[in-house]
C-alpha cells in the first residue's frame, strides 16, 4: 500500500492490485472525464508505487553508464533523462528517469520492475568493485518517500501558489529543483508520463497525505478547474496517446532500444563507444539494414485493437507485427496502438490489417505521438 | 446483463443494463453489427469496448437484426448515459414469443444482482 491508500480510497477510487501494489485504477468520474481533465486542467497520480533510488559514490557517472545507454557525462546538474537498463542481448531490462542531482543520480524505476533493478544493480555494483576495489559507489533505495505526479496545463499555476520559495515558471522540462512546497520539502522534477507539461513531487511519505489533499483542495465537485485525482486507466490511454511506452508491453527483455524507436536515448558518443550491455548488438542495429523490427504507431479505422492482434500484410495476409498497446483516444476517438512490424512496414502511411476477433480491419502506420504533446518550453 | 423490450409486430429493441455499463466502465466502441443478419438464440450480435475491455452482446432469442443504433458510431457514451433509453443497441424480429416470456423481468432481475 502507497502512503496514500486510504485517501485513494475515501474519494471512492476502484482499486486493483498493481504490481504487488493496491492501486486506484479509476474515481468515480470515470478513465475518460479522468482523461480529459488531465488535457484540459490537472490531473493528480500516485506514482509512489514506482522505485526511488539514489546512486552514490564518485564513480557514480561511470558505473551507470556500464549499465544504462545515457550519456551521463553529458547531463548537467540539476538535468534529468529517460534511460533504458539493458541486458548482454541488447534487451531492455527496464526504462528509467535519472536526474543528475549534483552528490548523486537520482533513479525512478517501473514498480513492477522494481525488484529486479535493484538485485541487477547490486550485482553491477559487485562486478564494478570488483574489476577495481578502488571504485566507489552505492546504492541507497529512497523507502520513506512517495512519489506524486501531477500533469496538465494548468498544473504549473496551481503549484505556484503553493511555492513560496521560487518561481518556478522559468523551471524547464526535465530538470529537478528542491522545492519548499506549502512548508514541505520536497524534490520536484519537471516530467511527467501524460505528454502535457507536469511534476513529478518527491515527498516524504509522512507528509503524502497533506500535500495531495492540499492539491486536491484546488478543485471539488462543483468547480471544473483545478487538481482532480486520476487513476492508473487514464494514466494508461494518455501516455498512449502521447506515444510513451509501458515496459512489460511495449517494452521487455527481448526488444531492443533500436527495435522501440528509442535511438535518441543514445548519443553519438555512446554509438561509438558502446560500453553498455548488449552494446554490439546495439551497434549493428543501428546500421543500415540492421534492425528487424520496428516499434511504430497504428491508427486503426474501426475497434480498439488490444494487446496481441496480429498485423498482416494486406496483400499476402502473412503476418507481419504484434499490437502491444491499443485503444481508443479520448481526444481524437480514434482506434490508436502501438505495435512491432517487420522493418519494411515501419514507413510512415504504410497500410496494414490488423485482425481484432479474426475479422482483418484496415489500418495505417502512423506518427506518434497521436496527439500532440505539450511539454513546457521557455 | 441486457434487456429486451418488445415493440410489437415480432420486433424486439436490446441494450445493456444499467447494472452492465456500470460494471463495463467508460464504453468507447460499440460494433456496428450487419442488418439482416439472423442468429439463433445466445449467438453474439455484436460487441461493446470499454476502456478496457471488450465484451459480446449475444441474442437471447431467435432473430434476424432489423435496425442498429447508428448514433453509437459516433457517441458510444449513450451506452453510459442512458443504457435503457438512447443507449440502445439493436432491433431485430423474432418469432419465438415462447423465448421472450421465458426471459427474467424486471423485478427478477433486480432481484439477480443483488444476489450476484
Amino acid at each position: 500500500k502507497t502512503a496514500l491508500n486510504e485517501l485513494h480510497k475515501e474519494l471512492g477510487a476502484k482499486m486493483v492490485p498493481f504490481c504487488g501494489w493496491e492501486m486506484p485504477v479509476q474515481y468515480p468520474a470515470g478513465v475518460m472525464k479522468e482523461h480529459l481533465h488531465v488535457r484540459k486542467e490537472s490531473g493528480l497520480f500516485d506514482v509512489s508505487h514506482m522505485g526511488q533510488l539514489r546512486i552514490h559514490g564518485k564513480d557514480r557517472v561511470k558505473f551507470f553508464e556500464s549499465i544504462v545507454v545515457a550519456d551521463l557525462q553529458a547531463l548537467p546538474t540539476g538535468h534529468s533523462k529517460l534511460s533504458v537498463f539493458t541486458n548482454e542481448k541488447g534487451g531492455i531490462i527496464d526504462d528509467t528517469m535519472i536526474t543528475n542531482a549534483g552528490d548523486s543520480l537520482y533513479v525512478v524505476v517501473n514498480a513492477g520492475c522494481a525488484d529486479k533493478d535493484i538485485s541487477h544493480i547490486n550485482e553491477k555494483i559487485k562486478e564494478f568493485k570488483s574489476v577495481n576495489p578502488t571504485h566507489d559507489v552505492s546504492m541507497q533505495l529512497l523507502e520513506d518517500l512517495s512519489l506524486i505526479a501531477i500533469q496538465g496545463p494548468t498544473t504549473e499555476s496551481i503549484l505556484q501558489k503553493f511555492v513560496k520559495d521560487q518561481d518556478i515558471t522559468n523551471m524547464e522540462f526535465m530538470t529537478q529543483r528542491p522545492m519548499t512546497i506549502a512548508g514541505i520539502d520536497c524534490i520536484v522534477t519537471r516530467c511527467g508520463y501524460t505528454g502535457e507539461d507536469g511534476f513529478e513531487i518527491s515527498v516524504p511519505s509522512k507528509q503524502a497525505v497533506r500535500l495531495a489533499e492540499l492539491f486536491l483542495a484546488t478543485s471539488n465537485a462543483s468547480i471544473e478547474s483545478g487538481i482532480k485525482p486520476a487513476g492508473l486507466g487514464a494514466r494508461d490511454s494518455l501516455r498512449l496517446e502521447a506515444g510513451l511506452c509501458l515496459y512489460g508491453h511495449d517494452l521487455n527483455d527481448d526488444i531492443t532500444p533500436i527495435e522501440a524507436s528509442l535511438n535518441w536515448l543514445i548519443s553519438k558518443r555512446r554509438r561509438e563507444e558502446g560500453g553498455f550491455p548488449g552494446a554490439s548488438i546495439i551497434q549493428k542495429q543501428l546500421q543500415k539494414d540492421g534492425c528487424p523490427q520496428k516499434r511504430v504507431g497504428v491508427i486503426i479505422n474501426g475497434a480498439p485493437a488490444r494487446e496481441g492482434c496480429l498485423i498482416l500484410d494486406p496483400s499476402t495476409n502473412q503476418e507481419i507485427g504484434k499490437v502491444t498497446s491499443g485503444t481508443i483516444s479520448p481526444i481524437t476517438r480514434q482506434s490508436i496502438s502501438m505495435a512491432y512490424v517487420k522493418t519494411p512496414f515501419s514507413k510512415i502511411g504504410t497500410q496494414v490489417n490488423v485482425s481484432i476477433r479474426g475479422k482483418p480491419i484496415t489500418a495505417t502506420i502512423s506518427k506518434m505521438p497521436f496527439v500532440p504533446t505539450n511539454y513546457k518550453k521557455l | 446483463h441486457e434487456w429486451v423490450t418488445s415493440l410489437g409486430s415480432q420486433n424486439y429493441r436490446l441494450g445493456i443494463t444499467d447494472f452492465a455499463q456500470k460494471q463495463l466502465g467508460d464504453i468507447v466502441f460499440v460494433e456496428i453489427p450487419q442488418i439482416g443478419a439472423t442468429l439463433s438464440q445466445g449467438q453474439p450480435i455484436t460487441v461493446v469496448e470499454s476502456v478496457k475491455a471488450a465484451s459480446d452482446i449475444y441474442i437471447p432469442m431467435d432473430g434476424s437484426i432489423t435496425t442498429v443504433n447508428q448514433e453509437l458510431e459516433s457517441s458510444p457514451e449513450l451506452v453510459n448515459e442512458e443504457p435503457m433509453g438512447d443507449g440502445w443497441i439493436v432491433e431485430y424480429k423474432s418469432s419465438k414469443t415462447d423465448q421472450f416470456q421465458s426471459l427474467m423481468n424486471k423485478a427478477q432481475y433486480d432481484e439477480y444482482i443483488k444476489e450476484h
